[in-house]
């Protein structure tokens, strides 16, 4: 535990004119879990790429294993799985010569390979379609087999770049079991998603990142903590009573937020907050439609974070 | 991290001077060439695979040379006259040349269809030889074109092909053929890695292939050709494996022409192979 499994310090890389990486900076203990948050363009999948050694960084630098991810990458390669978006599995191929082959390529030897191919299968469901070629397979099926052939030599640091964009449910709940067992196993894990309820459900830490630079970091508790722990919904039924709500409540201190006519209100007193809420409205604004409180998710954490705001 | 502790570092042992540690490097070595030839092997087997299960490639490889030897055998061929020989024996070499050249089109279409899906961001990533990704390439491309070629001397003998000169001739200039398809099939490379779109790969692969195959005596004698034309068509190595090719397989002093044919292979490769691995290399710059 004392030194960290992944470790990456000022990070930058530029594509053209675009800066995707602006001096990123991490640490995951190992075993645990970091959950790397942010939308489309942020930097994450940049992030993956240079820490699994498929990409240099332009300045800055980073360790896996205590092993630096440039001058010592073919090392490095030896202690990492990838797994994710832009790291496929062969169409062509059945699930079962997919997985040898990785395996072989992975240097686990012949024999390895096959036992930790069929090992694998079986333990991602995949047994029935194993000798199916891949093309033939649904999205969450090729996903669980793109995980697999990440484990083949039983990789102490794994990183998963939105391993479940574009799953259903079902598919995406199954996934999120394999990595809570890999985890629970003493796997470091370093997943990115968009999903802030996937971050959630996984993660030990969770990293924010915006434009290239880490925005935030915490527990998903505490993080939760720091934007508030209630959320209050209001619907004011029309548009123009949810602006004169705003402006009531703006002017109270309350740092509220308006989607057409509903109007959101963070707090971090708890749900008692409400009395309050309520009696700033009282005679400046009609009464709301309808209320609901409900706990803050990292989706509120987020839309503070990128517009600046931040909580009551 | 156990895994990490059972690397032997190269290092060690720095103050032993003599054999045990120059043979301790040419162990490692040794190692590391046996375990990229077999990494190559296993990518050569999954490019294999990956053709036989997506056969329209395979069989627009046959049919395009399969319609040239009609084309030029019969259609076109009663209007061309080559002094001494039959024009099927004339125009057979070329087909052979032809076909190779145009199967480099498949490296540069493979690679780009792997850089597209996203399969070699995962090689990138394992702990396997670098090399092997291209040279499992072009040794699968290696396979197809024998396979296409073998076809192609059935489909010549059917069209009154005959070899004049024997076996031992024909298989002489089919090796220098295969020499120069592995060759160019290394320059295309290059070419498949840049481009992440198959049918951009295609697109750009195909006019090159064009111009080397049709400048050169592959279907007439470039004596037919105007001066400039000639210069141009007699100077490359496609002109120079089909002269290669004829000297053997319709008699005549071959061995000058079958150096610089087997000259401008060796060349091709080695320059084409450096550069298609320093192209994979800067990939992740």
């Amino acid at each position: 535990m004392s030194k960290p499994a992944i470790e990456a310090s000022g990070l930058r890389k530029a594509f053209g004119e675009v800066q995707a990486l602006d001096g990123l900076s991490l640490a995951v203990p190992a075993g645990t879990v970091l959950g790397l948050l942010g939308p489309n363009g942020s930097g994450k999948t940049t992030t993956v790429s240079i820490l699994a050694t498929s990409l240099r960084p332009d300045a800055g630098r980073a360790t896996v294993a205590g092993l630096d991810v440039v001058t010592e990458a073919a090392r490095v390669r030896r202690v990492i799985g990838l797994a994710g978006q832009f790291a496929a599995v062969d169409p062509n191929l059945t699930g079962r010569e997919n997985l040898r082959l990785i395996g072989r390529l992975s240097r686990v030897g012949r024999k390895q390979a096959r036992a930790r191919a069929d090992e694998l299968l079986d333990s991602f469901g995949l047994n029935g379609a194993a000798d199916r070629l891949v093309r033939g397979y649904s999205g969450g099926m090729r996903r669980r087999l793109d995980v697999a052939a990440a484990l083949l030599h039983r990789p102490s640091v794994l990183f998963l770049d939105e391993p479940t964009t574009g799953l259903d449910p079902e598919s995406r709940f199954a996934l999120w079991d394999s990595v809570r067992d890999l985890a629970s196993s003493g796997t470091t894990v370093l997943l990115t998603t968009q999903y802030l309820e996937e971050a959630d459900a996984l993660a030990d830490q969770v990293m924010i990142i915006s434009a290239g630079r880490a925005a935030d970091t915490g527990t998903p508790a505490e993080l939760k903590a720091r934007f508030g722990t209630v959320v209050f919904h209001l619907d004011f039924g029309r548009q123009e009573a949810a602006e004169a709500a705003h402006t009531a409540l703006a002017s109270a201190g309350y740092r509220p937020q308006r989607h057409g006519s509903g109007i959101e209100v963070r707090s971090a007193a708890g749900s008692g907050e409400l009395t309050g809420v309520l009696r700033v409205l009282g005679g400046r604004a009609p009464d709301p439609v309808s209320v609901a409180v409900r706990e803050p998710t990292l989706d509120d954490v987020f839309l503070s974070l990128t517009r600046g705001g931040e909580a009551a | 991290m156990s895994t990490i502790a059972m690397e032997p570092r190269q290092a060690a042992g720095g103050g032993v001077t003599g054999g045990p540690v120059t043979g301790g490097r040419v162990a490692a070595a040794a190692s590391r060439i046996a375990d990229a030839l077999s990494d190559t092997a296993d990518v050569a087997w999954r490019n294999l695979l990956t053709q036989l299960r997506t056969p329209q490639a395979l069989v627009f490889a046959i049919i395009q040379p399969v319609i040239f030897v009609l084309l030029f055998r019969y259609a076109f061929g009663g209007a061309i006259h080559v002094p001494g020989t039959n024009y099927v024996d004339f125009l057979m070499p070329g087909i052979f040349a032809q076909t190779v050249a145009f199967g480099a089109v498949g490296t540069a279409v493979g690679l780009s269809g792997d850089v597209r899906t996203g399969i070699l961001v995962r090689f990138r990533t394992l702990p396997m030889a670098r090399i092997a990704v291209l040279a499992g390439r072009t040794a699968a491309d290696l396979a197809r074109n024998l396979l296409v070629i073998a076809v192609m001397i059935g489909v010549g003998f059917a069209a009154g092909f005959r070899s004049p000169h024997g076996a031992g001739a024909l298989l002489a200039a089919l090796g220098l053929v295969i020499a120069f398809g592995y060759a160019i099939s290394w320059g295309f490379a290059s070419l498949g890695l840049r481009v992440s779109d198959p049918e951009a790969a295609q697109a750009a692969a195909v006019p090159v292939l064009f111009l080397l195959v049709f400048t050169s005596a592959a279907f007439v004698p470039s004596t037919a050709m105007p001066g400039w034309l000639q210069a141009f068509g007699t100077h490359q190595p496609v002109d120079a494996l089909v002269n290669a090719e004829r000297a053997l397989i319709l008699g005549g002093p071959a061995a000058h022409d079958v150096l610089i044919s087997l000259a401008w292979s060796g060349g091709m490769l080695v320059v084409f192979a450096l550069l298609a691995a320093r192209t994979y290399a800067r990939m992740g710059r």
